[in-house]
């Protein structure tokens, strides 16, 4: 890129960078005196044994899931209470440190990293389970608790949290992200689920989104702040507690599988399924790529072309019915093989191709990392896209098994690539940026569960625009006027 | 042949609570802290519940010793699918010390007051993990035991058994009337549902007292000292 600007331009470029790297060197110094100054103020808010500054404990703390390197905070802080967050938080305020909040660290897009060192809240100690109202379908959950963890709890309720990303994230952590997972298309995701948030701002005041312990099922009170909190990836505040929405466990389950001719075959019949009104519960993609690796890994024997996991919720009538019109629309579409299954283990036997997914594409090239998009278009642009990806794959000679939640019109290339090797690196970067451009064309988004986080920064202003960037920068400086909030993520340095 | 399965639930501090103790070193605290079906409880109303919808048993019966919240438990056993309930209450210090023994000849008696084909318990509950309320019951019986069960087949009046031993497996067969202790690989317990739960409600749960039943309560052992370890200081890095 830098050959291509003129001298005149290259001296300027030359100069800015100069210029910040000075300042970030200043900014460094200034920082690392801020950090020893409060080191005493945090170990009197939280006592001493939940503050750490051992390497190894600053490291787990600065990188997540993604393919994105280690950014270690300066220190790490344990709190066990909101007042302690808000206590920790003031301090931060007042010496100018970045504040990273941390929840599983199970994160895709590289949001826990510390670009500019600072502080990073650990929020595992606040683990409580609070206020469930099993007859409202409502409970209030603190950062340290996970989706299984919440799961288990209210085993006997008859009551689930059906949101299931990939990993077993913290709950409040799944708010900050607005994460989804495989039932999004019966369930919803993260955004129509919380229902209330208390949340830390960065000067410490504690705020309630909705109101202090209020859940009712609707509301038209005021701004919807809880879904500004809701995916805002740790950048206007800390997420200290989450009100979500329960729903009954489904009476029984169906599972089903079905192999198509052609990727359009597959998308029809999904998109044929939910106009018939089918309330499908799950309804997954697989390429014939990703079938293949399933094969290999998991020694399966489906036929390998596209493929679709169905999933039916409901009591035993409502599911022969569902089963049936699945069963129908799939054939009319050239579908074959259409297998289901109805006890927990055929059912767990059936769908073990579609779980060891992210294992099998690893597979493919033993000692290879994986990266995976995650765009997400309307239904009926989704069969283009799938197919212009393949060939894009094809012609880019790049590994990328596909697997998708396609009832959400939102898929996976499960980018398998070589760390060691710089150019096939740089050739998956120019991929993922042409899928998410082509995405956008389409009237998509370039991220559908995942998060802006570090890498997709640029990729936000061509999907929303500079108008919309400019309220979201007046929202940022409004809430966070010191842009104290994981900064880096979401909105690049220049808009601030 | 009654067709009746009699199935032993206990309540326990739930397996993800994070135990503590008591700084008196007197026990663990239990006051507000979360309660439910031993796991491997669980997995034996799941067996009784998969025998009854095979037509194998005619009716499951859910029984839980202790005090008034067991009938939670049995509730829960209600809403997996068991039809009737019978609790019997013990509380303050018999609570206290109620172990195995009591409980096995609470079960043994029941099981004769009933006319129970099958007995079905959890290996061991999570608290004590003493793995002896099925094998005492069985003895006071005299009936067949199958222990540690990862699969149960009924063929006529006998039973199918594999269990898990240190070495692998082992496949017996017993006569019936027999006992069973559930091992974790039996199956997997399904999850109360919101309608079967609503049912469960008008399930019935009939209240006994173990002296009604013949049974002592005192406990034979003593408590004679509580070693509690001492937290450790945090390594530093």
């Amino acid at each position: 890129m830098w050959l291509y600007l003129t001298p005149s331009r290259r001296l300027l470029s030359l100069r800015r960078n100069l210029i910040q790297y000075r300042s970030i060197t200043l900014e460094n110094s200034g920082r690392k005196a801020a950090v020893d100054k409060v080191i005493s103020p945090f170990r009197s808010i939280c006592g001493k044994d939940n503050v750490s500054l051992g390497e190894a404990i600053r490291e787990q703390h600065g990188k997540d899931e993604s393919v994105h390197r280690c950014r270690p905070p300066d220190v790490v802080v344990f709190p066990r209470c909101v007042e302690e967050v808000s206590a920790l938080a003031k301090v931060c305020h007042d010496h100018n440190l970045p504040i990273i909040p941390f929840g599983t660290g199970t994160g895709l897009e590289g949001g826990v990293g510390a670009v500019q060192g600072g502080v990073c809240f650990s929020l595992r100690n606040m683990d409580q389970i609070l206020n469930l109202h099993p007859e409202d379908f409502d409970v209030t959950v603190e950062p340290g608790v996970t989706r299984k963890a919440l799961n288990a709890y209210l085993r006997d309720t008859g009551l689930w949290f059906p949101v299931d990303p990939g990993a077993d994230a913290s709950l409040c952590g799944m708010a900050a992200t607005s994460a989804s997972g495989t039932n999004a298309v019966r369930y919803g995701t993260m955004r129509e689920n919380v229902m209330n948030l208390e949340v830390v701002l960065s000067n410490g005041t504690v705020i309630h989104t909705a109101g202090k312990g209020r859940r009712p099922r609707k509301t038209s009170a005021g701004y919807n702040l809880t879904n500004l909190f809701v995916g805002s990836e740790g950048t206007l505040g800390i997420i200290t507690k989450t009100t979500l929405r329960l729903y009954g466990v489904p009476e029984a389950m169906v599972s089903a599988v079905c192999s198509f001719p052609s990727v359009q075959a597959a998308v029809d019949s999904t998109v044929q399924i939910l106009q018939t009104g089918v309330p499908i519960a799950r309804i997954e993609f697989l390429d014939d790529v990703m079938i293949d690796a399933c094969n290999k890994f998991s020694s399966l024997s489906y036929p390998v072309t596209p493929t679709l996991f169905l999933e039916f919720h409901g009591s035993e009538r409502s599911l022969e019915e569902q089963v049936s019109t699945a069963e129908e629309i799939t054939q009319s579409n050239e579908g074959s093989d259409f297998q289901w299954a109805r006890d927990a283990e055929t059912r767990n036997r059936l769908w073990k191709a579609r779980h060891d997914a992210w294992y099998a594409a690893q597979a493919l090239r033993p000692g290879c990392k994986a990266y995976s998009t995650d765009v997400c278009v309307p239904l009926s642009r989704l069969p283009q896209i799938i197919v212009e990806t393949k060939k894009d794959l094809l012609e880019s000679r790049l590994t990328g098994p596909i697997a998708g939640h396609v009832g959400d019109g939102n898929f996976h290339c499960l980018m398998v690539v070589d760390p060691n090797d710089p150019d096939e690196l740089h050739q998956v970067h120019l991929f993922t940026e042409r899928l998410a451009r082509r995405a956008l064309a389409m009237d998509g988004t370039c991220t559908g569960e995942h998060g802006v986080g570090l890498g997709k920064r640029a990729l936000l202003c061509e999907e929303v625009g500079p108008l919309a960037i400019q309220v979201m920068k007046g929202l940022k400086d409004s809430l966070d006027p010191r842009n104290l909030m994981n900064p880096g993520k979401i909105l690049q340095r220049g808009e601030l | 042949m009654s067709g009746r399965v009699l199935v032993g639930v206990k309540r326990v501090i739930d397996y993800a609570v994070k135990i503590r103790v008591k700084p008196d070193n007197t026990g663990v605290v239990t006051d507000g802290v979360k309660h439910s079906m031993n796991p491997f409880c669980e997995i034996a109303v799941e067996e009784a519940v998969k025998l009854k919808e095979k037509k194998l048993v005619k009716e499951v019966v859910a029984v839980s010793c202790g005090p008034q919240q067991s009938q939670e438990t049995i509730r829960t056993a209600l809403a997996m699918g068991a039809d009737r309930g019978i609790h019997v209450e013990v509380s303050g210090k018999d609570y206290e010390t109620l172990g195995p023994l009591q409980v096995s000849k609470i079960m043994a008696a029941l099981a004769k007051k009933e006319d129970a084909q099958l007995i079905i318990l959890g290996k061991q509950a999570i608290d004590d993990d003493c793995n002896q309320t099925g094998q005492m019951t069985a003895a006071l019986l005299d009936w067949p035991q199958g222990t540690f069960a990862s699969e149960v087949t009924l063929d006529g009046d006998k039973i199918k058994v594999v269990r898990e031993i240190d070495g692998g497996l082992e496949t017996i067969k017993i006569n019936t009337p027999a006992v069973l202790t559930a091992d974790l690989r039996l199956n997997t317990p399904r999850y109360a549902t919101l309608p079967n739960i609503m049912k469960a409600k008008k399930k019935k749960i009939a209240n006994v007292k173990a002296a009604d039943l013949g049974v002592n309560l005192t406990s034979r052992l003593e408590t004679v000292e509580d070693l509690v370890g001492k937290l450790k200081e945090a390594g530093k890095v």
